[in-house]
């Protein structure tokens, strides 16, 4: 069966079709939340925020123009969004957070990996990644974008893109050897 | 020896950039082939894309444990939305022609619309060449000011109204009542559905231009009008 194109639904809510709405969001709301999720790491934040979100692309909707892919286009706005909500939060909250997500390292290596296999060590290490590195790993792996597509939602240029994954990717092999697994890389 | 793209450093240094990219799948297919080429000739860089594809499924992994939003977001959105005015069109990056053919669309048929909007901008030109051959040159050096049209954006010279046309209101009604009345439309609609309309091309006093447009709401095709300070 053909699922009419999200820039297709867009088209249609510029227009004022709420049916059209509702259809972009049961498609993409779940993923939506998840990337800004990921970035806030508050769930009452995280839903509010995918209301302004979504009711952003209602607003917008005539200007989109399609030059880049409608998820591109909703990530983008999300990431603002929780830039902006990111901004306003107080600093002491930010960085409990920031101490809640680091890895443990006061484990010894063997203590580490008793505790946790080497797959559970790297699901940890992804989520003690910086809140920049989190989001291009997020959405190169999980939001499947393009490095053309990253750089459009994040505003960096597209060789940007690719050394900050680099070190991303290098940062999380630096965490799992404090965690007692050494990759091997770099 | 086999030459390999990986034997000069940037190019392996490059190639292990994209590799994230590759096992998704998200490399166009020039790229694609070039990283196989790559992973074929340098088993380091195989290695190293197989941490890549353990931190896909970490990735996703993570990110898929993370639940969904509750209703009450969606609740909240659609509450939002139906509070919303009703969908306005895309007035910035339009033409008065589109503008107001838009807006005749919503209160009238749409082919009376068209027929209206061509109409009116007929009459906004026809108006803006008779200005720019009649009215003689400014200046003391006797230069003209430049082309202007009736529908240009409003220059601030003149005395100005907001009309909002009635509903019932058909296309040649409208045009009509532009035309009996020497009205040219500046600006608009804006949300409430408002045109600008020029309504003398010199400032009135404040009673005269009260006086023209009291006149003016006697029109069957006007719903509302008010003088603009």
């Amino acid at each position: 069966m053909q699922t009419t194109s999200d820039e297709i639904l867009i088209g249609r809510i510029a227009k004022g079709d709420r049916l059209a709405m509702q259809v972009l969001y049961a498609r993409h709301h779940v993923k939506v939340f998840r990337f800004v999720l990921r970035l806030v790491r508050n769930e009452a934040t995280a839903e509010d925020l995918i209301s302004e979100v979504f009711l952003d692309v209602w607003r917008q909707a005539g200007k989109f123009e399609g030059r880049s892919a409608a998820t591109t286009w909703i990530l983008a706005i999300a990431r603002f969004k929780a830039l902006s909500a990111l901004r306003k939060r107080p600093e002491q909250e930010l960085d409990e957070e920031a101490a809640e997500a680091i890895p443990d390292q006061s484990d010894d290596p063997e203590t580490a990996t008793a505790k946790k296999d080497k797959s559970e060590a790297l699901r940890r290490c992804l989520q003690g990644l910086s809140a920049e590195h989190r989001e291009i790993v997020d959405l190169v792996y999980y939001h499947e974008k393009s490095v053309e597509e990253v750089a459009a939602i994040v505003g960096i240029p597209e060789a940007t893109v690719k050394t900050r994954m680099f070190y991303a990717r290098k940062k999380l092999s630096e965490l799992l050897k404090a965690q007692g697994i050494d990759r091997g890389w770099p | 020896m086999a030459v390999t793209v990986t034997e000069t450093p940037s190019e392996r240094e490059q190639i292990e950039m994209l590799l994230p990219w590759h096992a998704v799948g998200t490399l166009s297919p020039d790229e694609a082939q070039r990283v196989e080429h790559a992973l074929a000739g340098d088993p380091e860089l195989a290695r190293q894309f197989e941490l890549v594809r353990e931190e896909l499924g970490g990735t996703i992994h993570v990110n898929e444990t993370l639940g969904a939003p509750s209703a009450r977001a969606m609740d909240t959105l659609f509450k939002r939305i139906e509070a919303e005015a009703p969908r306005k069109h895309h007035v910035a990056a339009v033409s008065l022609s589109e503008r107001l053919s838009g807006w005749l669309a919503s209160v009238s048929p749409r082919s009376l619309a068209y027929a209206a909007a061509a109409a009116v901008l007929a009459l906004v030109l026809q108006a803006a060449v008779i200005t720019a051959i009649m009215v003689p040159p400014n200046g003391s050096n006797g230069e003209r000011g430049g082309y202007v049209t009736a529908s240009a954006p409003a220059t601030d010279t003149g005395s100005f109204a907001m009309v909002q046309f009635a509903p019932q209101a058909n296309a040649a009604e409208i045009a009509a009542f532009l035309k009996a009345n020497k009205l040219s439309i500046v600006d608009g609609p804006n949300a409430a559905g408002f045109f600008k309309l020029r309504v003398a091309v010199t400032a009135l006093p404040k009673e005269a231009l009260a006086q023209a447009v009291r006149r003016l709401q006697q029109d069957k095709a006007v719903g509302f009008i008010a003088t603009v300070e």
